[in-house]
């Protein structure tokens, strides 16, 4: 077994790990449905020591949450189906068996589960869109289903306040492609722990776009799996912490069929002394996973002192007769000799650093794929830069 | 008309093992039309000298003074030098990911003018200026000297200087890594500049080479962190036959 813990953090504000062989193999999780069959988690467990543990405690609590904790509005073009799954009515709860308390209480508390479909052969170029705006302590379930061939995107918006316990499960059939972006630009207070779980059908192409900017604790795991051979699944993600700010991905890639593809690639920004995030990468190639193809990627860019990044990629490999498999973590300090190459002709510092920013993002965003959220990215993150005065103002009081 | 002077000129910079002293009293004056070679050995502080003028944030200035056209540049951001008019081609230009060359010359002209410069004319400007240094058109869409040869980093500084028309120009070793072809258009670009602009040239070198391109008007030995000689240009002739031993003795 190797592990590389944080003393032996490559940066002063960055701490990369080594690829760590987790201690039991990643895809022998205990599942249930059964909140109670899952323990209240410590700090010291593996799957929460670099999580805000104090924050998550709402989405921890199994106690009812109010039926208008949160709304979840849907805006479907036509040809799609919009309605509900309770619980046990499949597909609901054939791909995301929870795996740990936060999902099973987002099941249990949602007795109707949104289930949106795209029925085979159906190509809709307009995106769907789903709005969940939180008000209060809130959990949520929600299906999306792509059938044999079907071409979508779905948009879903975090907005709003509270704590949130949302699952989303993704159903894709045979040589469908579906897009999911989940965009966190909760308020200041907000707290959401998100399960995404996605079985990729045969030949079909399945891409996760995480994008995190807003709320005090996001704590995402994103999972993806194969139904058969042929499968590709991206999952990106993006995200920009600030003071006060604790944003956790945790991404797990199950190549538990052969000839299947996976591409993970994560970028974060932090600026502000407080500015925490974590990227957690899991590839598990199985015994059965023959000619499989992955690579993952977590870069982080640390604008100021102080703020932490933890990245660490999990690879465990069960088959030698793979075409591929890569992983590379690293966290940098923002560049002075960038900066300096950019002033010098006479770029003023705020302008130059938010080319930097946009710069070390703009690969990635291209990546996305879907118009509106690349450009609608851009500005974000021109808007986070504007606070980022404020955010070194913040750390000397 | 413009002039940079250089007046008793000290810089250090923070080393692990402490402090290390490496300008040591630099004398220099530069005006608008002239000319200067800048040639010494490795390690003298030539860029040093560039770098403390652009006002690089490793170096610290402990004495001495340096202006332009009468105003305090150490005083100004490393923006506002740019604005004031100096220009800076450095010896290693850095590699800027993600950001196009477009891009970067469109914002550092946007900057320095105050306003965006009129399309049509700057698009047509960049055009000719890239075909001058024999650029080709691809580069604009890369990223700032991501993947550039050594050649083809000096190049675009070069692009830049003539894009942004600064009033003194410090070119640091920008005849280093050029093949003899790279070395006429290069020199060539320097020199149309300086005739369209009057630009002033301090010219860092460590090769008489280029001289034979970039005809100097003064020429200045340095060593040890200060001007050690000045002369004209046959004083390059000599440094070619002689080498700097006979300075190095004296330092
Ligand atoms: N950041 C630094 N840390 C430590 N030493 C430095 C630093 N920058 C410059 N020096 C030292 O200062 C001296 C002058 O360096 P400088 O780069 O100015 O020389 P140069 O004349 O440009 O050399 P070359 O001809 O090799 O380009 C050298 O001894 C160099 O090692
Ligand atoms: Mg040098």
């Amino acid at each position: 077994m190797t592990t590389t813990d944080h003393s032996q953090a490559t940066a002063d504000a960055a701490h990369s790990h080594g690829v760590v062989i987790p201690e039991g193999s990643r895809g022998e999780r205990f599942t249930s449905f059964d909140v109670d069959a899952f323990e209240m988690p410590g700090p010291r467990d593996e799957e929460y020591r670099f999580s805000a543990l104090r924050d998550l405690a709402p989405v921890l609590d199994q106690a009812e949450a109010p039926a208008d904790g949160a709304s979840v509005d849907v805006t479907a073009p036509e040809g799609v189906t919009v309605g509900s799954l309770a619980i046990g009515e499949g597909p609901r709860g054939t791909v995301l068996v929870p795996e740990d308390r936060i999902a099973a209480i987002a099941s249990a508390g949602s007795v109707d589960a949104l289930h949106v479909k795209v029925p085979a052969n159906t190509q809709v170029a307009e995106p769907i869109r789903i709005a969940v705006t939180g008000h209060a302590t809130s959990r949520s379930h929600i299906v999306l289903e792509a059938g044999q061939f079907a071409e979508a995107t779905v948009i879903l918006e975090h907005r709003g306040t509270g704590a949130h316990a949302g699952n989303v499960e993704v159903v894709t059939a045979d040589g469908a492609q579906l897009k999911v972006v989940s965009i966190q630009q909760w308020d200041d207070d907000a707290v959401h722990a998100g399960t995404h779980h996605a079985r990729v059908g045969r030949d079909a192409t399945y891409k996760h776009v995480a994008v995190s900017l807003g709320g005090k604790a996001v704590r995402l795991a994103v999972t993806a799996e194969y139904e058969g051979t042929g499968g590709s699944a991206e999952l990106l993600g993006l995200y920009y912490s600030d003071s006060g700010q604790h944003l956790e991905h945790r991404t797990f890639i199950d190549h538990n069929a052969p000839k299947c593809h996976s591409n993970v690639a994560y970028k974060g920004a932090l600026a502000g002394k407080t500015a925490r995030s974590v990227w957690i990468g899991d590839v598990l190639i199985r015994a059965e996973a023959e000619g499989t193809d992955t690579y993952e990627l977590n870069r982080n860019l640390v604008l100021t002192d102080g703020a932490r990044a933890d990245s660490v990629p999990n690879l465990e490999i069960e088959t030698g007769e793979i075409e591929g498999a890569g992983h590379a973590s690293a966290t940098g300090r923002f560049d002075d000799e960038q900066m300096f190459y950019l002033r010098s002709r006479g770029i003023p510092e705020d302008k130059a650093r938010k080319l930097v920013v946009r710069g070390f993002f703009a690969d990635l965003i291209h990546q996305i794929g879907v118009p509106e959220v690349e450009e609608g990215l851009m500005r974000e993150i021109d808007l986070e830069l504007e606070h980022f005065e404020d955010e070194l103002v913040e750390d000397e009081a | 008309m413009s002039t940079l002077e250089i007046k008793n000129l000290h810089a250090s910079v923070e080393t692990p093992e402490g402090t290390k002293q490496i300008l040591k009293g630099v004398d220099l004056t530069i005006n608008s039309g002239e000319t200067h070679a800048i040639m010494g050995p490795n390690g003298s502080g030539k860029s040093t000298l560039a770098y403390s003028i652009a006002g690089h944030p490793k170096y610290q200035i402990t004495e001495g003074e340096v202006l332009l056209d009468g105003e305090n540049v150490l005083e100004m951001s490393v923006d506002e030098r740019a604005k004031a008019g100096l220009f800076l081609a450095m010896q290693y230009p850095v590699e800027v990911p993600g950001v196009s060359v477009s891009n970067f010359l469109r914002t550092a002209k946007t900057a320095l003018d105050g306003e965006a410069p009129k399309l049509r004319t700057w698009v047509k400007d960049v055009k000719v200026s890239m075909e001058n240094l024999r650029m080709d058109p691809s580069f604009a869409e890369r990223n700032v000297n991501e993947g550039f040869s050594g050649g083809e980093k000096k190049r675009h500084e070069i692009l830049q200087m003539e894009l942004l028309q600064p009033k003194i120009a410090i070119l640091d070793e920008t005849d280093s890594g050029l093949d003899v072809d790279a070395l006429r258009i290069v020199s060539e670009g320097v020199n149309r500049v300086a005739e369209n602009t009057g630009l002033g040239v301090m010219l860092i070198t460590h090769y008489t080479r280029i001289l034979n391109y970039i005809k100097p008007d003064y020429v200045h030995v340095f060593v040890n962190g200060r001007v050690a000689e000045q002369g004209g240009p046959e004083l390059a002739e000599r440094l070619e036959a002689e080498g700097y031993d006979r300075f190095l003795v004296d330092a």
